[in-house]
């Protein structure tokens, strides 16, 4: 854990190194979401609701997938920009030093310019927060902050998962895409809006589901049946990682047979 | 003009050894469409009044966005080109015997063309096979698809000549990843790749149609879905004529500005 | 020390042609060939020595280095490195090992160099006082205290190549790879690099393990080659043996008063002749060296003698032509 920090201090600073590229991309990223979010708040104007949904529920849910969006590019960049450590022949440092690839690699590329993007997220749940009327309790709080945290386990599970195809294939990661900036555009809307196989899909496969959408529906006083289920189901979306952290060890495996 | 036919055959070549990543590609493409249409049809189901666009012309704007996506996107780079300017090898290019804007010019062409070459058709032909609110469907007449095809043609003209500029201000920044970005994402904004023009608030839609961006995108596939008709459709080429004219010259001008700046430092 | 047996290594290459039928048609049938990269090699190193690994290009250096150093897992064979197998035991063995690629870089770009070295200190987890003590020795022997506090991309190649050195040998190694150490640099840079090479392995008993394509790399370091082509090893001995193996001629050159005597000594031939000079080439397995300057002697007015042997890159292209690789 020290080693990470080690790392990130490394290499923020070779970030700000180029300081006026940093800012502008610092802004550029805050720009991005926002323009979306814009794009949203100018439908809402003009249609009432989007399957039911209010602003600001969609704002909610918009808000815990873009912050987990956020928090695991800054820090699961490494992953995210693997295949260029593959081309390059970099992998094979990490593989002569006494340390889990893992880890390595983790610390390989922090992306703090992602702090733009992070910011937005946060205004957009403040400006959710701020005009839904929840009662707060203890386990609505936890629920929420589960979904935070689930957020960034699955995006990085799957910048995990990418980065393990790297070692068959440099060609043909864009599909990854799907699931990294897919998933998100897709998340950033309760999924109840999809189509039921894409829902199913969302939900058990690649859970994105059971970060925002489900836990959301207990906050809201929307869910039926059991409302604990609702509640925890944010750990099933961390559980998500444990499948890509073998899936990446078995590609390391391969690595070291092919060399390529 | 054989080195320009050369260039453009090496890319094409060079895409063709990346089919994985072309497939992968489309596939993606299909994606977004897919969601990016569900997430329509439920705002469109939640009012019956009349939208400026139909729920079937979006979708046909949807298909043609999501397979022209490398002819309409601003933020496609060439990322030789700008390490040429950063690093200060440009004075190679200095050495050979063409106009640099206008080889440059072609080769932003050449890769946007060879991309789409690989990705257009399978996504257009994928997405005509869907189910009919879906699918993507034929021109509303043959003369509208005439006129689309050339607000394309020049649709693409013309956002080349808007990335020149990105790559010329590299000149002066010498970094490009930011201000691409910023640019990128402004110009998709005001293009309509983000929210459709005509479900626009009045004001913005004012503002987008001043400026070049919309020609681009929005201007062809609304021509062909048939939410523009022919006489405005036709007004719209005027515009993008015009507005080729301008960033051409402007272009052409800056660079030779930059280029003298280049001189002066001495690379 | 280090004990090799038996490697075995092949990959798979997929083949493609020029042109765009081609490569449309691999879309359809993608075609492969097996490459053997290593063929039975097997090897012994001691501690403290220094070993030149050589061959030409495609021979099976660099897969061997990367087995050697836990990064690639043969077909088949044994390797026992200081006890681990380094496939097996990676962590543990590559605490042990130093490696330099000189094509690569392993210090942080954009960084100054000692920001590098700190984060290495934790990555290898190395004892506040040994990374001290080595430091002070790597800053006074590579002559870095100038070089420490620069961002390494404003380095010149042959400054970051000493810190490239440094840095793998801030742990301790008991081994170390260098992998075209001297690629690309100035002839200032190579002799301060083999100079420190020379130094750690009679200071610290670093083994070293070397590949080059610089001959005078390996006149320069190593006692021992090992020479392989085409996956095989073809030879393992000391730079002598090898030159006495593969030298077979040398040229002799006199000068002399002048003088139009001819001559013809048994196993030479006339190079060049002048008034006042003679160039032979002896062929040593018909004649000793001496026994020529002793009958050149007896005819002419000696006023210097010169004797030149073929220079090692020479002897190796020789080589490489007689193992037809």
């Amino acid at each position: 854990m020290k080693l990470y920090f080690k790392y990130m201090k490394v290499l923020f600073k070779s970030q700000i190194e180029y300081r006026t590229s940093f800012i502008l991309l610092s802004i550029g990223q805050f720009f991005i979401p926002f323009l979306v979010f814009v794009s949203i708040f100018l439908l809402f104007q003009r249609f009432p609701n989007l399957a039911g949904w209010s602003l600001y529920e969609v704002a909610l849910c918009y808000a815990v997938t873009h912050i987990g969006f956020s928090l695991s590019e800054c820090f699961a960049r490494g992953f995210d920009s693997f295949s260029g450590m593959i081309v390059r022949g970099e992998f094979d440092r990490l593989l002569v030093r006494p340390r889990t690839t893992f880890l390595q690699v983790l610390g390989s590329k922090f992306e703090f310019t992602r702090v733009g993007r992070l910011l937005q997220s946060l205004m957009a749940l403040v400006y959710a927060l701020l005009n839904l009327d929840i009662v707060w309790s203890y386990d609505k709080i936890i629920t929420l902050v589960l979904m935070i945290a689930s957020g960034v386990f699955i995006f990085t599970g799957i910048y995990l998962l990418s980065a393990t195809f790297c070692f068959w294939t440099i060609e043909g990661l864009e599909v990854m895409n799907i699931l990294t900036d897919g998933g998100r555009e897709m998340s950033q809307y309760p999924l109840s809006i999809y189509k039921e196989g894409i829902k199913k899909f969302f939900t058990y496969i690649i859970p994105f589901g059971t970060v925002n959408y489900l836990p959301l529906l207990h906050i809201l006083n929307r869910a039926e049946g059991n409302k604990f289920l609702y509640m925890i189901s944010p750990l099933y979306g961390m559980v998500f990682i444990i499948p890509c952290i073998f899936a990446w060890n078995y590609g390391v495996k391969h690595y070291k047979s092919t060399g390529s | 003009m054989k080195a320009y036919y050369s260039f453009f055959k090496m890319r094409l070549l060079k895409g063709l050894q990346y089919r994985t990543a072309a497939l992968a590609g489309v596939f993606t493409q299909f994606f977004w469409g897919f969601i990016l249409i569900m997430v329509f049809e439920a705002f469109y189901r939640s009012t019956s009044s009349p939208q400026p666009i139909s729920l079937q012309e979006l979708i046909q704007v949807i298909w043609l966005q999501q397979s022209f996506l490398v002819f309409v996107m601003l933020w496609f780079r060439d990322s030789e080109l700008f390490s040429l300017i950063t690093s200060g090898n440009i004075a190679y290019e200095l050495c050979r015997p063409t106009s640099l804007y206008g080889f440059w010019y072609a080769r932003l062409i050449a890769q946007r063309l060879s991309g789409a070459i690989l990705r257009s058709l399978p996504i257009i032909l994928v997405a005509s096979l869907l189910p009919n609110p879906y699918g993507f469907s034929s021109p509303v007449s043959l003369f509208s698809f005439g006129l689309f095809f050339v607000a394309l043609t020049l649709g693409l003209i013309l956002i080349v000549a808007i990335s020149m500029l990105i790559y010329i201000f590299t000149f002066y920044t010498m970094s490009p990843t930011g201000s691409l970005l910023i640019f990128g994402v402004l110009g998709e904004f005001f293009g309509g790749l983000i929210l459709p023009v005509p479900l626009m608030p009045p004001l913005l839609k004012s503002i987008v149609y001043i400026l070049p961006f919309r020609y681009v995108a929005d201007l062809p596939f609304r021509i062909y879905a048939g939410n523009i008709g022919i006489h405005e459709g036709l007004q719209g080429i005027g515009i993008q004529l015009l507005w080729i004219f301008v960033l051409l010259s402007l272009g052409n001008l800056w660079m030779k500005n930059a280029l003298k700046k280049v001189i002066i430092q001495g690379g | 020390m280090i004990e090799v047996e038996g490697l075995y290594k092949s990959f798979k290459v997929a083949q493609r042609n020029a042109g765009v039928t081609a490569a449309i048609k691999s879309i359809f049938n993608p075609q492969y060939k097996t490459v053997q990269a290593l063929e039975d090699i097997s090897f012994t190193i001691d501690e403290g020595e220094i070993v030149g690994y050589i061959g030409p290009n495609g021979a099976g250096k660099s897969t061997t280095i990367k087995i050697i150093s836990g990064i690639l897992v043969p077909d088949s064979g044994k390797c026992s490195i200081l006890g681990n197998t380094p496939w097996k035991n990676r962590i543990n063995h590559v605490r042990n090992i130093g490696v330099v690629f000189g094509q690569r870089s392993q210090l942080w770009w954009d960084v100054p160099v000692m920001d590098s070295y700190y984060l290495l200190k934790d990555i290898y987890k190395i004892p506040e006082t040994t990374f001290k003590s080595n430091l002070d020795l790597l800053t006074a022997t590579l002559d870095l205290s100038a070089l420490l506090s620069t961002p390494v991309r404003q380095l010149s190649l042959g400054q970051r190549m000493r810190c490239e050195i440094g840095a793998s040998l801030l742990h301790d190694p008991k081994i170390l790879f260098l992998d075209e150490p001297t690629i690309g640099l100035d002839a200032v840079s190579k002799m301060a690099v083999r100079n420190f090479i020379n130094t750690i392995n009679q200071e610290k008993k670093v083994t070293v393990i070397l590949t080059t394509h610089d001959m005078s790399d390996i006149e320069a370091l190593a006692e021992r080659i090992i020479l392989i082509g085409k996956g095989k090893k073809l030879m393992d001995g000391t730079l002598t043996e090898l030159k006495n193996r593969f030298v077979t001629h040398k040229t002799v050159t006199v000068d002399f008063a002048a003088s139009t005597q001819d001559l013809s000594i048994k196993g030479t031939t006339v190079l060049s002749r002048t008034k006042e000079r003679i160039s032979l080439a002896v062929d040593l397995e018909t004649i000793k060296v001496s026994d020529v300057i002793s009958i050149l002697s007896q005819n002419f007015d000696i006023k210097d003698v010169a004797v030149n042997a073929q220079p090692v890159e020479e002897i190796i292209v020789d080589l490489y032509k007689e193992f037809q690789i």
